[in-house]
């Protein structure tokens, strides 16, 4: 893959939140690379940086007591270097975000369609009625029945679904290049979240983006990725494919994760879990991070963080345990 | 929406009523028979009872308020006791006045209530907060007829620039807006102005800072919107809640400044009130009580029909 065909470049990607009291290292080393029209979808349980990562991905964390380094670069864009200016021209064009909350996450004083066509407004040059037909365009792309009616409907008038879907419509008003989505099924109804997930990957094979999804949910993952990422204390400890990911997880933290699912277990017989609770993000111990909960711990995984290590480039984990060479850092 | 604006308008009615009901009773419950400030106290009891008579104190009070209703609806506010003079011809000129000042002073108030809520509220817990929440909170605190006394030793007799007392010239009567009459308003409007200012301050920054930190801003910023599109958003939705505390501050400062305008011996409602209480002029009283009464009444209609406008989730039946 040479490097103008990535879509997404990320290197050692760190976010530190600076306060009086305390340094939190939510992110700590993250590296990946995303292809046009691929599906990254990173997995992980609550604060294991995952929002973090993602929202960094268009510089979105508070700007205030933020610190994020390392190399990241989207659509040929350096996000590190960017002045604020740059990154407001950047998002909701090439970079664009569907959050978790379609409630709460949709301004509830303005029209849905002037929630759209400000979008539009904001980064191209048309008029408003031009901005206005763009509207109503996308809110029938992303299947909302009655739509020019709903153009003038506020966020609290319509169900979570249909915000949902108005939120996919804002995010996708300038044809990003790359669309990131926050949990966004989490708030929904499970007969609704099938739905949502099928329009966004019938969206991204029709509009040709990149996604990059992020979700606590096995299920979800499993549905929409091509690749899966998990997430422990801020760092990825396993990278791969989908299918080999559910089949043969690498690191026990992605083990525990999948025999924590409920499938076909006979009734009344206890689920696993995964003892313990994520480590505090201000204070990381020097070793593998999941080692004080990991069931096959040994004395080599307190000293370091593991390098990833696997047999197949493209599948690979962050633990001493797995077989197979641990690859280098990669070329940056 | 037009149902909505009649509804909010015919509830206005009997919420008026008896606003008027209670300040007629106000009035007769308070200690005080007005009939000692009219006839002397030596007077022989017949000379009383016929005065009574004459201003039908005499007959039950249920009589007595459908009568003074039946004259107010009309626009009859009866004769002051004290001067004799029809009520509301007193009580114009007072409430012209009284509007004036209150207009001015909330004009002032919300000016630096908005600049100082809305810079504390987007710079919440920075020096710039700090310092804009001491103002606010000292100017909640501050007894404002202490400090209209001390704008009048400063400004009146220290440095002798504005004048301390009255509403114009001695010599012309009325109000225009001419530099004569407008420095007697200076230092009463700015004593008023000093708790609505804080007031509306407090209520900004509260407003500011909690819609700043809601996730839809974070959705503004993610579509690439700038500050000053962000702050238009944050603007509409503050505006229902600080439309609504401004509403009430200015009925406050129409019907509260009482001791501000007997300080200033600023000729308006509080200074007609004051001399109708000390001289039991039950006309003059209930009518002022009334007027003000009804202008609260019509100041919380209108931000509540402005709230409607802005806020689409308040209703649109």
């Amino acid at each position: 893959m040479k490097d103008t065909e990535k879509l997404v470049e990320a290197r050692d990607l760190t976010v530190r939140f600076v306060t009086r009291d305390a340094t939190i290292q939510a992110v700590n080393g993250v590296s990946f690379d995303l292809a046009p029209r691929e599906t990254l979808c990173i997995l992980g349980e609550s604060g294991s940086g995952k929002s973090v990562t993602l929202r960094a991905l268009m510089r979105l964390n508070p700007l205030k007591r933020t610190v994020v380094e390392g190399r990241l670069r989207v659509g040929g864009h350096d996000l590190i270097a960017a002045k604020e200016r740059t990154l407001s021209d950047i998002r909701g064009s090439v970079v664009s975000m569907i959050f978790q909350e379609p409630m709460t996450a949709l301004d509830p004083v303005f029209t849905i369609g002037r929630q759209i066509r400000e979008t539009i407004l904001r980064h191209e040059a048309v008029s408003r009625a031009e901005a206005n037909r763009r509207a109503l365009e996308l809110l029938e792309l992303v299947q909302i029945p009655s739509a020019r009616r709903r153009l003038d409907a506020y966020p609290h008038e319509m169900s979570g679904g249909l915000r949902q879907r108005a939120m996919i419509a804002i995010a996708l008003s300038c044809r990003p290049k790359l669309l990131l989505a926050d949990e966004p099924t989490t708030a929904l109804d499970a007969t609704v979240q099938i739905q949502i997930l099928l329009l966004i990957k019938r969206l991204q094979s029709e509009l040709g983006m990149g996604v990059i999804f992020v979700t606590h949910d096995l299920g979800v993952a499993g549905e929409v990725a091509d690749r899966v990422a998990v997430m422990y204390a801020g760092r990825f400890v396993e990278e791969g494919p989908v299918g080999a990911m559910m089949r043969a997880p690498l690191h026990p933290y992605t083990r525990g994760l999948l025999g924590a699912t409920v499938h076909d277990q006979p009734r009344g017989q206890r689920l696993t879990t995964i003892m313990g609770a994520p480590p505090d993000l201000g204070r990381l111990p020097p070793g593998c991070a999941f080692a004080p909960r990991c069931p096959s711990v040994r004395a080599g995984c307190l000293v370091d963080v593991p390098a990833l290590r696997g047999e197949e480039p493209t599948h690979q984990a962050r633990c001493i345990l797995v077989p197979g060479v641990p690859e280098l850092e990669r070329a940056a | 929406m037009m149902l909505y604006v009649v509804r909010r308008i015919l509830y206005a009615v009997p919420i008026a009523l008896s606003v008027g009901l209670v300040c007629f009773l106000l009035v007769h419950i308070a200690p005080g028979d007005p009939i000692n400030a009219i006839v002397p106290p030596d007077a022989p009891q017949a000379v009383v009872e016929q005065v009574k008579h004459a201003y039908g104190l005499d007959r039950p009070l249920p009589v007595q308020f459908a009568i003074w209703l039946g004259h107010v609806l009309q626009g009859d506010l009866g004769r002051s006791l004290a001067t004799g003079r029809p009520v509301w011809e007193d009580l114009r000129g007072a409430v012209a006045n009284t509007l004036r000042l209150a207009v001015v002073a909330s004009l002032l108030g919300f000016l630096a209530g908005v600049v100082l809520g809305g810079l504390s509220g987007v710079f919440r817990g920075r020096w710039i907060d700090r310092a804009a929440t001491t103002i606010a909170v000292a100017g909640v605190s501050v007894p404002h007829y202490w400090l209209g006394m001390v704008l009048v030793i400063t400004f009146s007799v220290t440095f002798n620039v504005l004048p301390a007392m009255g509403a114009g010239p001695d010599d012309v009567a009325g109000w225009s807006w001419d530099w004569a009459h407008i420095q007697h308003l200076v230092l009463p409007a700015v004593t008023l102005a000093v708790i609505p200012a804080g007031i509306i301050t407090r209520a900004i920054r509260g407003v500011v800072s909690e819609i700043l930190s809601q996730d839809f801003i974070g959705t503004l910023r993610g579509k690439g919107l700038r500050g000053r599109t962000i702050a238009y958003h944050v603007v509409i939705n503050a505006a229902p809640q600080v439309l609504a505390v401004m509403g009430l501050q200015l009925g406050y400062l129409m019907g509260g400044s009482i001791l501000v305008e007997t300080v200033f011996s600023w000729p308006g409602t509080g200074f007609l009130l004051n001399s109708a209480i000390f001289q039991r002029d039950i006309p003059v009283l209930q009518g002022t009580i009334l007027v003000l009464a009804i202008f609260f009444v019509l100041v919380n209609l209108a931000v509540d029909l402005m709230q409607t406008l802005l806020d689409p989730r308040i209703s649109r039946a």
